[in-house]
């Protein structure tokens, strides 16, 4: 049971992860339309942007916080400079452009930093916890906690803010927005910003948990946010969450005692999740868009 | 459409055709084998515009049916002795039968999660070819040196008129491309047919195509059913020119190449489609010949690709179809 | 010097021109409307104004030449209430409102304004965390008009307020256009298919006509129009 129970808690840590870059994935679809097949890169990018800092030596926060800063500004750049161009073209150009700015965010990071394994730093002890028998990562309750606190800024952003209340409005309905003086392609552009930094501190807090990193970082934690968002319905930025914590607790218990499905855990996952959109087409919590021709 | 019209359509097929039968002459042996491998993306890209050209359905997960076929044809010509070029329609009937069984669940999904269900399909693909090893070999997969029914060996060597000496990549680039002209005229056929119409109404306006009575379930299914056979041919094909077949021949790459190739071929084309095959195969190579640094490479590559979806967001089809508009009014309707 | 000028616009859509050198004014705490069939130009003409559509030729507000985004447009303090509403059908009531309220640089007055709303909406407050889209058609007409009250605009361009709506509301809403606008000092362009109506409550018209000014006067002279009469007033 101690066993089944660290699994969990280590399952929701990874899922915390997940459910960020899910997140991300949730927020740039509901406001601008677009799957976003670079997010995981753009993430991977701000990772290694965070490295460069720490290793010229600035303290870990300020380091934490200016590679956000930095990952905003970059979201922001794409959408102007790539994603509004495109916007009026068919969907296969524009999850192109996406899949081009995935392949070139890459070959930049292999580019810049030589393809050579980094190590980055994690700001929570190594220590563990033994709380009733169950031992506890003090790193897994720290990306639990950042992860939560990330969330909940958001969700306060978004409910309480007027700007928050704008982007909201924009995504749901340019046109009426543009006649309350809602400046839409800002918001999308405010959007894509938030969503770097989402990718950003998904990918912090992950990479120091693999040992060492490379441009190939987030590439599975990708798969895996797409699978949580589609889960939680592409447009519920709850069910981005739920979706991603239950996929981590789930690939964990998997994983640690199915011995079959032990390297089929990934294939497993996705094919759970086809047969949950079976049921439900839109995600657990997704809404059916009532089309009027 | 009006005799000219049919008759110009005629004289550039002759011309694609001629072209085709005569570029062997003027390659060498490497670029043959390079063309037959355009050849074998073509033949995958123009079954994924039957899908998203005309359904609007995108798919990410198509490298999934060319691996189906190229297993197909692997297991085929080793375990059963089989000729390769009888495994080629079986292995597309193979795709076709997983396609449909496939889509007619999938295509219930709504466009993003569709897109993700098949790219988690394609995701899963090398994974579960591993797994499988029993009937895929493995992580070492099949190799197909010694079998005994590859066509095309130098035993086979033949010389045709002219005094060309028939090499197995000049071999291989002539099966390849035949079988690209054979599939590329069905396609065409599909397009003008009651079927293609109807296909295309679907992806104008679902709700109005289904409100006139065109079937929405079978339809869409049988449109990617025959997607998932002409990616299962060009599997099969691969795996004959290569020899051999593996999972890591199957990342999620290719799948996403197949859509990629589409997006740069012009989305609702034909012909142009060659021209993403063309993409696929040489702009790699050209990146590389500018840098071998690491990173580089992609880097090109990602910005020619951005760069060229902004210039030409309908493709090179596109481009083609604005430029001989004028004077052809229009050769391929509007997608 | 009226609120608002136009002077010789046209719009397009695309390759089709749906305005040809429309001319109105619209003076401060005045009701003006715009009257004609379907397709005569009404609601471009106010889209042309709010800045939805391409449009040309001299649009003047206070004096100074309209901006071309909508956006700019809303901050001016002109409020646009489009035909279908424009109702944020996900967002709660409270939500719609405080949205209403986004170009408002005062944001202490939202307050007050909030309850001057409930004097003539009493049934928002009970409705506040309801998901607007939930209302029914003439209670989401209602929240447009106090959406844009909210904003505290100098003119409120109304595009058919009556459609789809059962007569009773339909005097209710124009008895609460006409309070606001003479508690609060506003001004209004008013798009109306039901011409009896619209009269009633404004000072001024326009008829419209394929997309030309056909006619334009009081509200008097043109209920004292005899083909205005036969043909938008029935009688």
């Amino acid at each position: 049971m101690a066993d089944v129970l660290q699994q969990v808690v280590s399952g929701i840590a990874s899922g915390g992860v997940y459910a960020l870059l899910a997140l991300a994935i949730v927020l740039i679809y509901r406001s601008t339309g677009v799957v976003n097949f670079a997010q995981g890169e753009m993430a991977m990018f701000s990772t290694f942007i965070c490295w460069e800092l720490l290793d010229r030596g600035l303290p870990y926060w300020v380091a934490f916080f200016l590679t956000l800063a930095i990952s905003f500004v970059g979201g922001v750049l794409i959408e102007r400079l790539l994603i509004q161009t495109v916007s009026r073209s068919q969907a296969i150009t524009v999850v192109t452009v996406t899949i081009g700015l995935l392949i070139l965010l890459n070959g930049a990071a292999a580019w810049i930093w030589k393809g050579e394994q980094r190590t980055l730093e994690s700001p929570f002890p190594s220590d563990t916890f033994d709380v009733g028998g169950v031992v506890i990562a003090a790193q897994d309750l720290g990306i639990i906690a950042v992860s939560l606190a990330l969330v909940l800024v958001l969700w306060a952003f978004f409910q309480r803010t007027r700007v928050g209340l704008a982007l909201r409005a924009a995504a749901l309905n340019p046109e009426s927005s543009r006649l309350h003086g809602v400046r839409v392609s800002r918001m999308l552009a405010l959007g894509w910003g938030l969503a770097a930094v989402l990718g950003a501190v998904a990918g912090i807090l992950v990479a120091p948990t693999q040992g060492s990193f490379d441009q190939n970082l987030m590439l599975p934690v990708l798969i895996f946010a797409f699978a949580a968002a589609v889960l939680g319905g592409l447009d519920s930025p709850l069910g981005a969450v739920v979706g991603g914590v239950v996929l981590g607790v789930v690939l964990n218990l998997v994983g640690a005692y199915v011995d079959f499905f032990a390297d089929l855990r990934l294939p497993a996952a996705l094919f759970l999740i086809l047969g949950i959109l079976l049921l439900r087409p839109n995600g657990l919590f997704g809404r059916s868009v009532v089309k009027r021709v | 459409m009006t005799a000219f019209r049919y008759a110009l359509r005629a004289l550039g097929f002759a011309l694609f055709v001629a072209i085709v039968v005569f570029l062997p002459f003027r390659l060498s042996d490497f670029r043959a084998s390079e063309f037959a491998l355009i050849g074998i993306y073509f033949i995958a890209i123009l079954g994924l515009n039957v899908l998203t050209g005309y359904t609007g359905v995108i798919s990410l997960g198509h490298g999934a049916f060319m691996a189906l076929g190229a297993y197909t044809t692997a297991i085929l010509v080793t375990d059963h002795g089989m000729r390769d070029i009888w495994t080629i329609p079986l292995a597309g009937l193979l795709a076709a039968a997983a396609g449909a069984a496939f889509g007619l669940p999938a295509l219930r999904l709504s466009g993003p999660y569709l897109a993700l269900a098949t790219f988690g399909v394609a995701v899963a693909t090398p994974i579960v070819i591993k797994k499988f090893d029993g009937l895929t070999g493995g992580s070492g997969g099949i190799n197909l040196f010694e079998a005994d029914g590859i066509t095309g060996l130098p035993e086979f060597l033949v010389t045709l008129p002219g005094g060309k000496v028939l090499s197995f990549n000049d071999w291989l680039y002539y099966l390849t491309w035949t079988i690209a002209l054979v599939l590329f005229a069905v396609a065409w056929a599909i397009h003008h047919s009651r079927f293609g119409r109807s296909l295309r109404a679907i992806r104008d306006n679902e709700i109005a195509a289904s409100a006139s009575g065109v079937w929405l379930a079978s339809h869409k299914t049988l449109a990617f059913s025959i997607s998932a056979f002409y990616a299962g041919v060009a599997g099969s094909l691969l795996a004959i020119s290569a020899f051999s077949v593996q999972p890591g021949a199957f990342p999620v790459e290719r799948s996403i190449a197949l859509l990629v190739g589409l997006a740069v071929g012009g989305l609702g084309s034909l012909a142009p489609l060659a021209a993403g095959a063309a993409f696929l195969v040489f702009l790699p190579q050209w990146a590389q010949d500018i840098s071998k640094a690491p990173g580089v490479p992609a880097v090109i590559y990602g910005a020619v690709l951005i760069v060229l979806m902004i210039v030409l967001p309908m493709g090179v089809g596109g481009l083609l179809r604005r430029i001989t508009g004028p004077l052809t009014s229009r050769l391929y309707p509007r997608s | 010097m009226p609120l608002l000028e136009l002077e010789d616009v046209d719009a397009r859509y695309g390759a089709v021109q749906a305005l040809h050198g429309i001319s109105l004014d619209v003076d401060e705490r005045q009701v003006v409307s715009v009257l004609g069939a379907n397709g005569a130009g009404k609601t471009t003409t106010l889209r042309a104004i709010s800045g939805t559509v391409r449009r040309s030729g001299g649009l003047r507000f206070d004096g100074k030449a309209l901006p071309r985004s909508p956006e700019a447009v809303a901050r001016l303090g002109i409020a646009h209430v489009p035909e279908g509403r424009g109702t944020f059908a996900e967002l709660s009531v409270d939500e719609n409102l405080r949205l209403g309220a986004y170009v408002r640089r005062d944001r202490s007055g939202y307050a007050s304004d909030y309850e001057a709303l409930l004097k003539h909406f009493p049934w928002l407050a009970e409705r506040r965390d309801q998901q607007a889209g939930t209302l029914s058609g003439g209670e989401q007409q209602m929240l447009a008009l106090a959406r844009a009250f909210m904003a505290r605009p100098r003119l409120i361009l109304v595009d058919e307020p009556s459609l789809g709506l059962a007569p009773l509301i339909v005097k209710q809403l124009f008895d609460v256009l006409r309070a606001w606008i003479d508690e609060h000092g506003m001004s209004a362009l008013v798009v109306e298919q039901n011409a009896n109506v619209a009269l009633e409550h404004s000072e001024r018209g326009y008829v419209l006509e394929v997309g030309r000014v056909a006619v334009e006067g009081t509200a008097d002279e043109l209920r004292g129009n005899e083909s205005v009469r036969k043909s938008y007033l029935g009688y």
